[in-house]
């Protein structure tokens, strides 16, 4: 009777193995790839030279881990291998798309990967605050220090140490429309806020709706609206208060602030101006801001301002170029002569500081590595100076690289990406989108201040 | 050491994982076989209990009480800030529209769901197409939730009234077949949440239906039969004879649907991302947990959701034991 009982016990305890065997199983076949499995044939036509100094790490591996995922991670990976091939280390590179809070709870618990890149200078402040960074090593510092301005020197340092080495950039403060619209109509380009104005007006004029935006992004829905009122901010008031708005050391809801942000209104929230294609004002809230900018190609929409990347949103076919279908120009400052322009960018933030991790991340700070990425890739640029823009191959990325090495330029890094958490990647958001559904500009500035934390 | 690097490494930790979790087990199973006498019984069962105990206790009872006590303290989690975060939850309007629709959500959802699903049981009852029609209504069960608000999203869809543009939402072709301009249905206020409720109610209205009509054919015939003979309509029949009958099932349908409910999480996520004053506590609680990285705010939203949905758990329970005991 016993003995009965026990077989059938037991023979549920091994149902039982299997089927957590079976669930194990699973869990151990989710992706994490190995960029060494790819074909080596190129290897022979290497020139080693520029990666002796780095010396024989053969047998290493660093671990990359980024929220930058298929299609543009093979230009990461394909970049990379030129350095794995002459000093025989092994990348290892996971790509998530859930990267930001990710790597936030990997830190905390003790398991970051050898480099991150971050894309935004508040979470890389987050990351250092978990004591499990290391700062850059000298070698990284002095490239930076020779490729790219103080500023951008600046977003990588946190309480006066530097950690991390910019890796890609891209130029927010365009406009994208369409050159044989303008041709047609008899438009020009505007050179001024003024010009952008009056140039509205006359599409206005023309029986068109001028503008098209979209907001809609998921939880990060609001976004495309910091970018606006960041551009604005930039352009009315100038970098010095912008810096210092970024920085809360003026309120968010003092007068530069709200004079930025009712003049994104006297465009966006303007119905005579949006949404061309798309609908209403309100319809701003829910298009998605992949498919904001595509009534261009349809003709119902003439102007829409949105960063680079967005070049790979249009369909396949489409030409990005100055003679094509669409293209960008640059928004222009106040006045002719000023340039602010607005940006983002990645950076490369280590948590290890073995040999091995030190050579990959002085690598990731050279011109070598620059030129190689944006040789393998398509919309990507960086601000390191040692990228030769005539190499450049891609339009709009000629464009943003010149715009990004124009001496005249005062670069400006996407202000919500450095505030804080809380108010950068949600009270932010929340709030514009409210804004654009009918709350008003004090309202919106308001609670956007309310939100920020107690120092 | 196995890695996961390749696909034999992951096979070779998979069978490393049932080896181990079988020892485990067999260990288990040689101990309690070592207890004989009067208290062997007894040592078996604790022996048993113990990996669930400390599988409980490291998995549930830790991180519970750990989020009780970081739910007193600030954002980054570094000052004692006592009932600030609960304070904010009830006197903040943004934490209060958060609330104010998570009642919505908790009273309509099981109810509305229940009824539907009853109502669909006791029509279709006996009926000739009644396996078809309950597959119906049970598919969207089948369907999970992200993908259920991918669907309703398309309902919803919006495109402007304008000429040469086709409406792809259902609701809105509707709308303008009837003669209508298009509505951005997600963005008003109210009118949204009661929309992504009817996303819950499609997907939990065929999980009421089967353990209801489960419940009814269960009735004894007798009973039915004795009701007849005395002339009772059809609804005094509801009301006298299958309600009374198929009560326990009914709480078990209502209060597990109500615990589904409190913990909505995607279909807002993916319908509106918690814009619009579409927010509810689960998913306001993820937001200040990994987006707003507010530690304190977020813990206090985990517990005061915890906090209600013990009452109905608690009631579920009780009446589970009830029902088992007629």
């Amino acid at each position: 009777m016993f003995g009965l009982a026990k077989s059938r016990r037991l023979r549920g305890a091994l149902a039982g193995t299997v089927g957590v065997g079976l669930v194990l199983g699973a869990a151990a076949c989710s992706s994490s790839s190995d960029s060494s499995d790819d074909d080596t044939a190129s290897a022979a036509s290497i020139d080693c030279a520029p990666y002796k100094t780095f010396g024989d790490l053969k047998g290493k591996t660093v671990s990359v881990y980024t929220g930058i995922v298929t299609p543009e991670d093979k230009a990461y990976k394909d970049s990379y291998k030129p350095f794995e091939d002459c000093t025989g280390v092994t990348i290892k590179y996971e790509g998530d798309k859930s990267f930001e809070t990710q790597i936030l709870v990997r830190a905390k618990a003790g398991n970051p990967p050898d480099l991150a890149i971050v894309p935004q200078p508040g979470l890389l402040k987050q990351l250092v605050a978990t004591g499990k960074a290391v700062a850059a090593p000298a070698e990284v510092s002095a490239n930076v220090d020779k490729f790219w301005g103080a500023d951008w020197k600046a977003y990588g340092t946190v309480d006066g140490k530097f950690y991390a080495a910019p890796s890609g950039a891209s130029v927010k403060s365009l406009v994208w429309y369409s050159p044989s619209e303008f041709k047609d109509a008899g438009y020009t380009v505007p050179t001024t806020l003024d010009e952008l104005k009056t140039l509205t007006d006359k599409m206005v004029a023309d029986k068109k709706k001028p503008w098209c935006a979209g907001i809609a992004s998921g939880e990060a829905t609001g976004w495309p609206l910091t970018d606006w009122m960041e551009d604005f901010m930039l352009r009315l008031s100038g970098p010095e208060t912008y810096d210092k708005w970024v920085n809360h050391d003026i309120p968010f809801n003092g007068p530069d602030s709200t004079a930025a942000l009712d003049a994104v209104g006297a465009y966006l929230k303007n119905p005579a101006y949006v949404n061309g294609g798309l609908g209403d004002v309100k319809s701003i809230a829910t298009t998605t801001f992949q498919e904001a900018g595509l009534p261009i190609l349809d003709g119902t929409c003439s102007l829409h301002r949105m960063a680079s990347f967005y070049a790979a949103n249009f369909p396949a076919g489409t030409k990005v170029a100055e003679d094509g279908d669409v293209f960008a120009f640059y928004l222009p400052g106040k006045d002719a002569t000023s340039k602010p322009v607005l940006g983002g960018g990645e950076f490369n933030l280590a948590f290890a500081d073995r040999p091995e991790v030190k050579a990959f991340q002085t690598y990731l700070s050279t011109d070598t590595w620059a030129n190689i990425k944006a040789q393998a890739s398509q919309g990507w640029i960086s601000a390191n100076k040692g990228l030769d823009t005539s190499k450049v191959s891609n339009p709009i990325d000629k464009l943003s690289a010149d715009l990004l090495q124009n001496p005249s330029t005062t670069f400006r890094f996407d202000g919500s990406d450095q505030m804080p958490a809380a108010v950068g990647s949600n009270a932010i958001f929340k709030q514009m989108t409210n804004w654009i559904t009918g709350q008003d500009t004090k309202t919106t500035v308001d609670n956007v201040e309310k939100a920020w934390p107690a120092k | 050491m196995l890695t996961a690097d390749t696909n034999a490494g992951k096979i070779g930790l998979m069978i490393a994982a049932i080896l181990l979790f079988a020892a485990v087990v067999g260990i288990i199973l040689f101990i309690a076989t070592l207890f004989r006498g009067r208290l062997a019984d007894r040592f078996t069962a604790y022996i048993y209990l113990a990996p669930t105990l400390i599988m409980l206790a490291v998995g549930l009872v830790y991180p519970g009480v750990r989020t009780i006590y970081q739910s007193f303290f600030n954002a980054a989690g570094d000052a004692f800030i006592g009932l600030g975060n609960y304070e904010t939850i009830f006197t903040d309007s943004e934490q209060l529209t958060v609330l104010r629709n998570t009642v919505i959500w908790v009273v309509l959802t099981p109810f509305v769901a229940t009824a539907i699903g009853m109502l669909y049981a006791i029509l279709v009852d006996k009926t000739k197409f009644e396996s078809f029609a309950k597959a119906l209504v049970f598919l969207p069960m089948a369907i999970s939730f992200v993908g259920a608000s991918i669907i309703w999203s398309f309902v919803y869809a919006y495109r402007p009234d304008q000429a040469n543009v086709k409406q792809i939402g259902l609701l809105n072709q509707v709308v303008v077949w009837l003669g209508g301009t298009p509505q951005q249905w997600l963005l008003t206020d109210w009118l949204n949440t009661f929309l992504l409720i009817v996303v819950l109610i499609w997907i939990q209205a065929g999980f009421a239906m089967t353990v209801l009509s489960a419940a009814i054919k269960a009735i004894p015939e007798d009973i039915i039969e004795a009701a007849r003979l005395d002339g009772v309509g059809p609804w005094g029949m509801f009301r006298f004879v299958t309600l009374p009958a198929i009560r326990p099932a009914v709480v078990v349908v209502l209060t597990t649907i109500a615990i589904g409910t409190l913990k909505v999480f995607d279909i807002v996520r993916t319908m509106t991302g918690g814009q619009f004053n579409t927010s509810v506590i689960a998913n306001e609680f993820y937001s200040q947990s990994f987006r707003s990285d507010n530690q304190g705010l977020g813990a206090a939203l985990a517990v005061l959701l915890f906090i209600l949905v013990i009452p109905i758990v608690v009631y579920n329970i009780r009446q589970l034991k009830q029902s088992e005991a007629l």
